[in-house]
């Protein structure tokens, strides 16, 4: 069992790796009504930006009211500190068909 | 418009929908039913040249604050909408505002949209808001603002000529498939204020997004309507207005019709066509044949068919 959880471990942590390097210093890009990359894991005590690069403004809103940003028009920024772990999933409270999970894990 | 003094009719409300497009849509028998006119006969003229003084006004989506290629000067056509208006020879007493009233929901968007509005000559302005209206969250500016009837809750109800007009918020309860939502303390007071009323009293729902699922992948619908719905069936007239989607898609169910107002800002795709629901850059000369208002008038013989729901 032990060596099973390990076989599960490593290609986790490899592909939980890949995902926060291609989010590139932890910068979520919404463009064309999506949160992109839609998942990312960072270790606790990261600052997260998102950016907008629709001509539609977007927002980025808890589901569970730990932050919450202002209408982001297009190129606008907002960041969070995320400095519990845990999973954060957030909407566009404008597109709220557009999700996102910030899942933080310990440092 | 002829009207046909048909006892039948079901529909006290006759909902006319105006646009430089120049189609106008009547409710008949509780079907609607579009009405070709003269391309050039649907204007302003139009519009103060049509009988009897509409009960109220429906303005939608003025977004005040957008800036991009699809309409770079929203307060303009803004301010040409509120002249239509008061151009009209019979004004209402009454105007009603569907929501997205700001683009970005800021101060300053606000502010100039009230200024824009203290033009407007048609009566009690009343509004829900719209989701760009509220991205501050509940209590803000829209609500500092526009709070004030409704207990800073955003939705209210009153009476204007014997219609009972409810006011209901469906963009801060999202449901996790995109769709608005009411919630169920709005849902519980929407229940309790209709119960005391009589099955004969017209009734008018204006809400943001529509209150029926046009297209739930682009959100254009509302989670729980149908708890809504379940409370106005036994009522003979019911109309529900709705914005959000930036053009006119209207259906008739049982004695409940369903409509959406073009917005005086900017028009959207049709359901489905395009990457998702955002402005919609036409050719420049089409653009103000896609915005617009709607009046809503009584029909006067059918309220004398149904005398006691005006007394």
């Amino acid at each position: 069992m032990n060596r099973f959880a390990q076989f599960l471990a490593y290609p986790l942590a490899l592909f939980l790796f890949i995902t926060s390097a291609a989010a590139g210093e932890n910068v979520i890009v919404i463009k064309k009504f999506m949160f992109n990359p839609m998942d990312v894991t960072v270790p606790a005590g990261t600052d997260v930006t998102w950016e907008n690069q629709d001509g539609e403004p977007h927002t980025v809103v808890s589901l569970t009211n730990d932050f919450r940003s202002q209408a982001l028009d297009e190129k606008d920024k907002f960041s969070h500190r995320f400095d519990k772990p845990g999973t954060y999933k957030y909407i566009c409270s404008i597109h709220p068909r557009m999700v996102g999970t910030i899942t933080v894990v310990e440092k | 418009m002829t009207d046909h003094p048909d006892p039948s009719r079901r529909g006290a409300l006759k909902c006319l929908a105006f646009g430089g497009a120049g189609t106008l849509f009547t409710l008949s028998g509780g079907i609607l039913t579009p009405m070709a006119l003269a391309p050039m006969a649907l204007s302003s003229n139009a519009l103060a040249q049509s009988a009897g003084v509409p009960l109220f006004l429906q303005i939608s989506d003025t977004h005040i604050g957008f800036n991009k290629d699809a309409n770079p000067d929203v307060a303009g056509t803004l301010k040409e909408t509120i002249a239509l208006v008061n151009g009209m020879k019979a004004r209402p007493a009454l105007t009603i505002h569907t929501g997205d009233i700001t683009h970005l929901s800021r101060a300053s968007e606000f502010d100039l949209a009230s200024q824009l509005f203290s033009d407007l000559k048609a009566g009690e302005l009343h509004t829900v808001p719209g989701e760009h209206d509220v991205t501050d969250g509940m209590g803000n500016e829209y609500f500092a603002r526009f709070g004030k009837a409704s207990d800073n809750r955003g939705y209210y109800s009153f009476d204007h000529q014997g219609v009972h007009f409810v006011g209901l918020v469906n963009v801060m309860n999202f449901k996790p498939n995109g769709l608005g939502g009411f919630g169920a303390d709005q849902l519980a007071w929407l229940k309790s204020d209709l119960e005391a009323r009589s099955s004969s009293t017209p009734i008018v729902v204006f809400a943001h997004m529509p209150m029926w699922t046009i297209l739930e992948s682009w959100g254009w619908g509302t989670g729980d309507a149908e708890e809504a719905l379940s409370y106005l069936r036994r009522f003979g007239s019911v109309t529900i207005l709705n914005g959000h989607i930036h053009q006119i898609v209207q259906k008739v169910e049982g004695n409940i019709t369903f409509h959406t107002a073009r917005s005086t800002a900017y028009p959207q795709p049709q359901a489905g066509q395009g990457d998702g629901p955002g402005p919609l850059k036409v050719p420049a000369g089409q653009l103000k044949h896609m915005l617009g208002i709607t009046d809503i008038r009584l029909q006067r013989h059918h309220l004398a068919l149904n005398d006691t729901t005006l007394a």
